[in-house]
């Protein structure tokens, strides 16, 4: 009956596993980036505002749209863009890094250091390339 | 009665999770998920094909069919997408009932709030008016 102490309240039930705490799992990338895929996905989830506004700003009139812009050009609007465009990156790659995964593939030791250092070497390169074409969109930086 | 006596909580739990939703949220976020690539790639084409124009022409981009179509697909499927993940960061992390509840509900109000506003600034964007 021993064994049966181990998650088990009362009642007749199996002892369920137990996962251990947070402190006992060994630091590697691939536990970094997973930390990484949930806060990028709770940032844009605040960061659709920006979105929404955008719309919202289009869809008002001339003045309204003038705010937005002002506001996106200024230092703390592009830095937030960044935030963003690099999150949203992040987390696209980190999500199909989940759906490969999904598949039951890329989950050797190996793989998977492999597959965290792709989403980040891969989201940071992106993030750069978006913003360069987005410059070049532009007529240069302004 | 008889019943409610011989389950078990496992059987009460099962497939249904702290948020009493099952496998059916984890299956919605693997579908919101793979539409979420080629939508997020067309976000940002259009963001990109938007900067520095006037308020005019931007109007005139947005409210085109295709580009309006395409946003609001994007919102939809990430606005239901971003619902249930908040949810499951909720559950993982809020654990006092009531404070739970407040935040599930807050979750919902907001992504509502995000859906309806933004889809309506594309339809006023394409209709006119
Ligand atoms: C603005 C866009 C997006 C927002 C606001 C967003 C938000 C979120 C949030 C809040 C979560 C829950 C995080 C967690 O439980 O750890 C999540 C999970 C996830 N997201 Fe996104 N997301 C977005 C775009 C995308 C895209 C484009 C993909 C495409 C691959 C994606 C793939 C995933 C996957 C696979 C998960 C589940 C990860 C897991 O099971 O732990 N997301 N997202």
């Amino acid at each position: 009956m021993a064994e049966l102490e181990a998650g088990a309240t009362k009642g007749p039930q199996r002892p369920r596993p137990l996962s251990p705490h947070l402190q006992i799992y060994k630091m590697s990338l691939t536990f970094v980036m997973s930390g990484f895929h949930r806060v990028t996905g709770f940032v844009l989830y605040f960061g659709i505002l920006l979105l929404a506004w955008w719309l919202i700003a289009a869809a008002s009139g001339p003045n309204a749209y003038a705010n937005f812009e002002w506001f996106m050009g200024s230092l703390i609007g592009r830095l937030m863009l960044l935030g963003y465009t690099w999150g949203l990156i992040h987390h696209s790659l980190g999500g199909i890094r989940h759906l490969i995964w999904d598949t039951s593939r890329g989950l050797e030791h190996a793989e998977r250091e492999l597959l965290a250092l792709a989403t980040i070497v891969g989201s940071i390169s992106l993030t750069l390339v978006v913003w360069v074409i987005g410059y070049l969109a532009m007529g240069g930086p302004r | 009665m008889k019943d409610a006596q011989m389950r078990t909580p496992m059987r009460r739990v099962r497939g249904m999770g702290a948020a009493h939703t099952g496998t059916k949220d984890f299956w919605h976020q693997r579908v919101t998920s793979v539409a979420g690539i080629p939508l997020t790639i067309a976000l940002i084409v259009i963001a990109i094909a938007l900067l520095g124009r006037s308020h005019a022409a931007a109007v005139q981009i947005l409210g085109s069919p295709i580009v309006a179509i395409i946003m609001l697909l994007f919102i939809v499927n990430i606005v239901y997408h971003m619902w249930i993940g908040m949810q499951e960061i909720i559950v993982d992390y809020v654990h006092e009932d009531k404070l739970k509840l407040a935040a599930l509900m807050g979750n919902t109000f907001f992504c509502f709030g995000i859906a309806f506003a933004s889809a309506f600034a594309i339809l006023k964007l394409s209709f006119g008016v």
